[in-house]
């Protein structure tokens, strides 16, 4: 493989034949806060930089500041869309590192939970990528339809964005009365959206022609690069961590794991409208199933002085971006010793794009970078 | 750094006070008529406020259900506009670290007189929860001036439109004046940017 | 798995193994053996998958620890590979020839922990922090909360209407502003 990161020595910077420009942050076409510096020639990239840390707050150093319990309103505000899969990573970490044992039904309700975050983030994106080539409208309905998700949310959790529902424990509060019957509502809303983005996007003859065989994927970067989640499954590698390392009840439901075989962006947007559909049947099978009572919480006494025994951990859990893992390292006293964040647009955003982008031109970069589903607060932390 | 980005930083990064190349002016104040003309510039500004698409941070979205069929905002005649040069009404959304820091400043200076600035979000009352991280600011109105804060983490999209309900208010009343402000006391907001901002290189007013 | 540790035990002398979990285990490897360790999981074992690199500062004991967490795609295993540098000069081998995603977990701890990694293109490039002059912010002596009180100006506290609090002030005005003394010193530290 040819090496990547050149330097500008092959390109002479004097003649007038090259241009050099920043699509920064404050920039129509780049979702989240990210900036790209690019060397064209004409229209077309020579080479591309990636620069990140607009949102760069410290938290694996605040995180070392704050007790166990006052760690988890910070930790939900890592990943904007979808922030129950980063309380649900540490309170897995600090109940596996301390011992102690969640209700049955307690784990039912985090999948719930986990799912419907997926489903809403998984939802906007489909929106965001067709409005990175300009169709608009689907970006209205997307965000509209996530909203009555949200809905849902607020009546289960009590916030719309941020939950902080998922605890070391267990979850806060039961389900309320008639909560199924609401969701179903609108699990029935997203399917009809679906079935109109299938007509609208896929049967598109400007979205076909300008993202078939842009940004392909070869099967053999898988490894070099660490790719996983839906960019990976999109190249015909079937790595699911629901499927491999199954956490909480995840080998109670049954699904099957979708893969395709071309690995250009049009493949990666089917298979995430896919995904969808399976995020819905996951939530149907979840009500289904559920045990009908029982406890939720599992009590904790003195939470304020809670000291962990030493030890170390890794946990993992599959977002709708891809494999997001967190690291935790305790010493016997009341506050974590180290806390890593790992997610998945790490490797996809800095030394994938800037393989990818090679090539392409200046109109299709924010397709290609949208459809990596990129976000930046989870490289920087 | 190699030699070749040697050579970049010469033709990237050149003298700003050089009066040949870049207009060493400063911002000047806009004093206000005190006729019906005034009052009706104030009540015509009150009712298109266009706003800079900018996502500096968690805020952004609950920006963007606003624009949707439920919340919808251009019923108030208020519309997202892609570059600075075009929009009066500047929403930072959030926590701002030092990075950001420098297009935000960048971008307001830019925009065209009289403008306005909307803190959404306790990040940038009194830095939130992020109090004491070494590369978040603690108060926004040190370094441009703000003049409607709206509380919460994330305020709804109905308290950002109560936001813009007060904002509103206080231009028909006649004390949106922000822009003045920052024209009067130009030498302390650039003493504080220039503060935490280290590595400064731009010029000292970019319009 | 047992197999495999008994590998890693006779040809890299690995210490201190621990099963966290069925299919996890941790090792801990000599500075000088870790490249040759991570290349033979890499190569012979099926380990392809590098899934994290970081690093930790231990201040008491005077020394840096790296880990590499290394998965097995194909029989869903994991193994953890840890070592320690010294914290007065680090520098540690460079991997970046065999994963080129190592270079970004490489370029931010050379800027967030200082600890040097030769050979690895584009290391001394800013990750996260622009203008930044003090010592790297990840390491134990680096203290956030004065940084951030100096160098960004923080809005004072709001002050209390509590019941109590206004009539001990009244009545017993010597205690009360004792007490309050010892509350901003201990909220201080």
């Amino acid at each position: 493989m040819k090496p990547i990161w050149n330097d500008t020595k092959e390109y002479d910077l004097k003649s007038g034949k090259y241009v050099k420009i920043w699509q920064g942050p404050q920039h129509p076409g780049i979702t989240g806060n990210m900036s790209i510096e690019l060397l064209l020639e004409g229209d077309e990239i020579k080479l591309l930089k990636t620069h990140v840390g607009y949102l760069h707050r410290g938290f694996e150093k605040l995180m070392e500041r704050r007790k166990f319990i006052n760690c988890f309103p910070i930790v939900c505000r890592i990943c904007v869309p979808e922030p129950d899969t980063n309380e649900y990573l540490f309170a897995a970490a600090v109940e596996e590192l301390s011992g102690i044992e969640i209700p049955e039904r307690a784990k039912w309700i985090r999948t719930l939970n986990l799912e419907m975050a997926r489903l809403g983030a998984t939802v906007m994106g489909l929106g965001g990528q067709a409005g990175s080539f300009g169709l608009g409208t689907i970006g209205q309905w997307a965000v509209a339809h996530r909203d009555f998700l949200l809905d849902s949310f607020e009546e289960l959790t009590g916030g719309r964005i941020y939950h902080m529902y998922i605890v070391p424990g267990g979850v806060r509060y039961e389900i309320p009365e008639g909560f199924e019957g609401r969701l179903e509502k609108t699990l029935v809303k997203i399917e009809k959206l679906l079935s109109d983005i299938d007509k609208v996007m896929f049967h598109n003859a400007v979205f076909k022609s300008r993202s078939k065989g842009l940004g392909y994927i070869p099967k053999d970067w898988i490894e070099p690069f660490g790719i996983n989640g839906t960019t990976a499954r999109a190249s015909g590698v079937s790595y699911d961590v629901r499927k491999d390392h199954p956490y909480l009840i995840y080998d109670q439901l049954d699904f099957n794991v979708i893969t395709g075989t071309e690995g250009d962006v049009y493949e990666r947007v089917l298979i995430r409208k896919e995904e969808c559909h399976l995020s819905i049947n996951l939530i149907r099978q979840i009500l289904a199933k559920m045990p009908k009572s029982g406890p939720v919480r599992t009590f904790i006494p003195d939470i304020m002085h809670w000291k962990i025994p030493a030890g170390e951990t890794y946990v993992r859990a599959e977002s709708g971006r891809g494999e997001y893992g967190y690291y935790m390292v305790t010493d016997g006293s009341e506050y974590p010793q180290r806390v890593h964040v790992k997610g998945p647009s790490y490797t996809h955003a800095m030394s994938l794009l800037e393989k990818l982008g090679e090539g392409v031109t200046n109109a299709d970069i924010f397709g290609l970078m949208v459809s990596l589903q990129t976000y930046p607060p989870e490289i920087e932390r | 750094m190699t030699e070749a980005d040697n050579e970049e930083n010469k033709i990237i990064k050149p003298d700003f006070s050089d009066p040949e190349l870049f207009c060493t002016a400063l911002p000047k104040e806009v004093p206000r008529m005190n006729n019906i003309i005034q009052k009706f510039y104030d009540w015509a500004q009150a009712n298109s406020l266009w706003l800079l698409a900018f996502g500096t941070g968690c805020g952004s979205i609950e920006m963007r259900p606003l624009y949707t069929a439920r919340y919808d905002i251009s019923r108030f005649g208020i519309a997202p506009r892609p570059t600075p040069r075009q929009s009066n009404l500047f929403i930072i959304s959030g926590y701002v670290s030092v990075k950001t820091l420098k297009r935000i400043i960048r971008s307001y200076e830019q925009m065209q007189n009289p403008k306005f600035v909307i803190g959404l979000g306790s990040c940038t009352i009194n830095g939130g929860m992020y109090w004491d991280s070494y590369n978040t600011i603690n108060r926004l109105d040190h370094y441009i001036p703000v003049d409607v804060y709206v509380a919460g983490c994330m305020p709804r999209p109905e308290a950002l439109i109560a936001g813009f309900d007060e904002l509103k208010k206080r231009i028909k009343e006649g004390r949106g004046e922000g822009a003045n402000e920052y024209a009067k006391n130009f030498a302390w907001y650039k003493a504080n940017q220039k503060k935490i901002i280290k590595d400064w290189d731009m010029p000292d007013y970019n319009w | 798995m047992k197999e495999l540790i008994e590998r890693l035990r006779s040809k890299f002398n690995a210490k201190n193994i621990k099963e966290q979990r069925k299919n996890f285990v941790f090792i801990t490897v000599e500075k000088k053996d870790l490249e040759g360790c991570v290349l033979y999981l890499k190569e012979f074992e099926g380990y392809g998958h590098l899934t994290l690199l970081t690093a930790l500062d231990w201040i008491e004991k005077d020394q840096f620890e790296l880990v590499y967490h290394l998965h097995n795609y194909f029989n869903k295993t994991d193994v953890s590979v840890k070592t320690f540098i010294d914290r007065k000069n680090p520098t540690m081998v460079s991997i970046n020839n065999l994963w080129a995603g190592a270079r970004v977990y490489e370029r931010e701890i050379k800027e967030l922990f200082g600890i040097d990694f030769p050979g690895c293109p584009r290391v001394n490039d800013p990750f996260a922090l622009e203008g930044w002059h003090e010592i790297p912010p990840m390491r134990k002596d680096f203290d956030t909360k004065k940084y951030s009180e100096e160098t960004y100006f923080p809005r004072p506290g709001r002050y209390t209407k509590d019941n109590v609090a206004q009539m001990e002030e009244q009545l017993y005005p010597v205690e009360a502003e004792v007490k309050n003394g010892i509350a901003e010193t201990v909220r201080k530290k």
